[in-house]
């Protein structure tokens, strides 16, 4: 970090402290643009939830709490040179990427034009050759070899590009995820691996998941740092992230970063979260709520007064509305299609 | 024209197209400083670099995830799963990632990348060293599996394996690496992945098989002809999926007649699709019986001569099955 001392280098482990945005090289337009994003991101869950209770949605993965550790690491990324492979969580992380709401409900609502897979995958498992989106499926951590290879090749290729990746806490406890960590650590390749923790995989808590208290402990056995970050707290992310970013394009290798956070919603629509927390415990855990956290910071900084807060809100709602009815309106896939793309086609390989 | 055995020419071919394509490298379990168990890769690693020539850790799932990455990012990997019976850790990535990448991402994206693997029996390689494994995948829809059994289909198909813009899973079974050898052409050619081969032309009866089993079926059928007059078509299957169904129904609507030969366990083995097809889309062309030989279902060979020895079909029980069919 920026004022650590020599001796916290050292450390595998180190716990981040607040950094401003001006030791970070942030503008107040990029601090804008990041509170914009976050709050797309929450009103986009709000408007999913709500088409899933009007039968419009088959299924949501909802992001709430998360959004702080989601654009704070994506933001240290750069669009068209690096590669991003998000999970099913990362609505955030997709929209910094360049996903549009648009796209995000093209998917939601499976049609054809869905730029993650047509209609073909349930909604929130996200890919864009386009944008640098690496498909991902539904199994756990599948996507975290993806991530070392690519960013094998990258190194292979003299690029000085870098590979983010991005998942739950549950994640680590797959075997693939530690053979994906310990090559990355091996070949020192330029992968920064983002654990966003929010202490339960669906109902499993995490004292039942690994007998460590953080999981940037596990970073020590592939070699590569381990950072713990407030995950509700976006610039202390973006700080992390982007020292990690920085490290990976100098050749410096890989970086296991664990963003402590929480989730506001059940795992999906399809979950009750009733039947593993506490009412207590979820609300207790909104005083930390990420957009609330920036919003003080905003106005402490005097970046953006708190009257500004429901104008905003209120403009990208309306923005979000407009997106929804025209992804509704979208044609769905045609039926005939459902046999194409096994292998390439004449027109593509 | 060039003599080879299976292992030589899977090794030249490897090698030419790394020295063609940089973009190509090898990943797997002792591929390096060893040039791997089999000896593919031998030689690669002071040649071609150990940035191309990869030793990875032990850890199968992690060499074809680390594969599909590359893959993404404009590499041609190849990688070496030291022996097909330990792909099984490999399962899910090869399913959910390898298979579905093109087709769950609408054509978005696609793995070129070929996995090789060796296996079958007679090599005293016991449960764990001899495995069929071309059902588990021959299954799964986005896969190509390729089985070529001669020095000529090894070269052509890995050519096109490497070539090829969709993931191939190329399988070598172990027996034939040093014991069958054939001509193999200088110049530049390549086998296309799909269609079967018939490598033996005959009137009396069809048997299709692919690894080792081509050859028993290949040693029987001369014998036949030797012995009882009795002519044998031979059709090389090659490709396990996409199945070409045209080039055995023909063969099979030429003689009237069916035997299918495969060392896997019978019971769901690749062997079950093909008589299946036959059933269904030749069933009144036939003059005999359908016939299929496959390994018992048990687990696997045992290691001792004896056990392996009554696992696997042989010549010799191809023989008399082919006999008693040519008869009926």
């Amino acid at each position: 970090m920026l004022d650590s001392t020599a001796e916290e280098r050292d450390v595998a482990t180190r716990v981040t402290r607040r950094p401003t945005h001006e030791d970070l090289g942030l503008s107040a337009d990029d601090l804008r643009s990041m509170y914009r994003t976050m709050v797309t991101a929450r009103l986009v869950d709000e408007a999913s939830f709500r088409l899933n209770r009007q039968g419009k949605a088959a299924f949501v993965v909802p992001v709430s709490g998360h959004e702080g550790c989601q654009v704070g690491t994506a933001w240290a990324l750069e669009r068209g040179r690096d590669v991003w492979l998000p999970y099913y969580r990362d609505v955030a992380v997709v929209l910094v990427a360049g996903m549009t709401p648009y796209d995000i409900f093209l998917g939601l609502f499976a049609k054809a034009d869905d730029p993650s897979s047509g209609g073909r995958q349930m909604p929130s498992h996200w890919g864009s050759r386009r944008l640098g989106i690496i498909s991902h499926s539904s199994p756990i951590a599948s996507q975290m070899p993806h991530a070392s290879g690519i960013a094998y090749a990258m190194k292979f290729r003299g690029e000085d590009s870098v590979v983010g990746c991005w998942f739950g806490e549950g994640a680590t406890s797959e075997g693939i995820w530690h053979e994906a960590l310990n090559f990355a650590g091996i070949h020192e390749v330029p992968a920064i691996f983002v654990c966003e923790n929010n202490h339960y995989a669906i109902s499993v808590g995490q004292a039942k998941q690994m007998a460590v208290e953080n999981v940037a402990d596990r970073a020590a056995g592939y070699g590569m740092p381990g950072i713990v970050v407030d995950g509700n707290d976006v610039l202390a992310c973006y700080a992390a992230m982007k020292e990690a970013v920085d490290r990976a394009r100098a050749g410096d290798g890989p970086t296991l970063i664990e963003a402590k956070t929480y989730r506001f919603f059940p795992h999906t629509s399809d979950d009750d979260d009733r039947t593993y927390r506490s009412r207590e415990e979820v609300e207790e855990a909104k005083h930390n709520d990420p957009i609330h956290k920036f919003e003080h910071y905003l106005r402490d900084a005097g970046v953006m007064g708190k009257d500004e807060v429901e104008p905003i809100a209120a403009e990208i709602k309306a923005d979000v509305d407009r997106q929804i009815d025209d992804a509704w309106n979208a044609p769905d896939p045609d039926p005939a299609s459902l046999l194409r793309h096994l292998y390439a086609e004449d027109d593509s390989t | 024209m060039t003599e080879k055995n299976v292992v030589t020419a899977i090794h030249d071919t490897l090698h030419e197209r790394m020295a063609a394509d940089e973009r190509v490298v090898v990943l797997g379990e002792d591929v390096g400083a060893r040039g791997g168990v089999f000896r593919v890769t031998q030689g690669f690693l002071e040649e071609f670099g150990e940035h191309r020539v990869i030793d990875a850790p032990l850890a199968e799932g992690a060499i074809v995830g680390l594969a599909v990455g590359m893959a993404l990012h404009g590499l041609i990997p190849v990688a070496e799963i030291e022996f097909a019976d330990f792909i099984h850790p490999a399962f899910d990535q090869m399913v959910s990632e390898v298979a579905r990448m093109r087709y769950r991402t609408n054509g978005d994206f696609g793995l070129p990348m070929v996995v090789r693997a060796p296996w079958g029996g007679g090599v005293h390689g016991a449960l764990y060293h001899s495995q069929s494994i071309e059902a588990f995948y021959g299954h799964v829809p986005g896969l190509k599996v390729v089985v070529p059994s001669t020095p000529y289909d090894a070269v052509g198909m890995l050519r096109s394996a490497i070539d090829d813009p969709d993931p191939v899973l190329f399988l070598e079974h172990k027996r034939t690496y040093r014991l069958i050898s054939g001509e193999v052409p200088d110049e530049p050619y390549t086998v296309p992945i799909g269609p079967a081969d018939v490598k033996r032309e005959g009137t009396d009866l069809t048997a299709v098989a692919y690894g080792l089993m081509l050859h028993h079926c290949l040693e029987a059928a001369q014998r036949l002809d030797q012995e009882h007059g009795i002519s044998v078509e031979v059709v090389d299957v090659r490709t396990i999926s996409p199945l070409d169904r045209e080039t055995v129904l023909a063969s099979v609507r030429k003689t009237g007649k069916a035997i299918v030969v495969y060392e896997d366990n019978r019971t769901y083995g690749a062997g079950a699709e093909i008589v299946a097809t036959i059933a269904e889309e030749a069933m009144f062309d036939l003059d005999g019986p359908l016939i299929r030989i496959g390994g018992p279902d048990v687990p696997a060979m045992g290691f001792a001569s004896n056990l392996e020895h009554a696992f696997m079909p042989d010549a010799d029980l191809v023989f008399e099955r082919m006999l008693d069919l040519a008869r009926f």
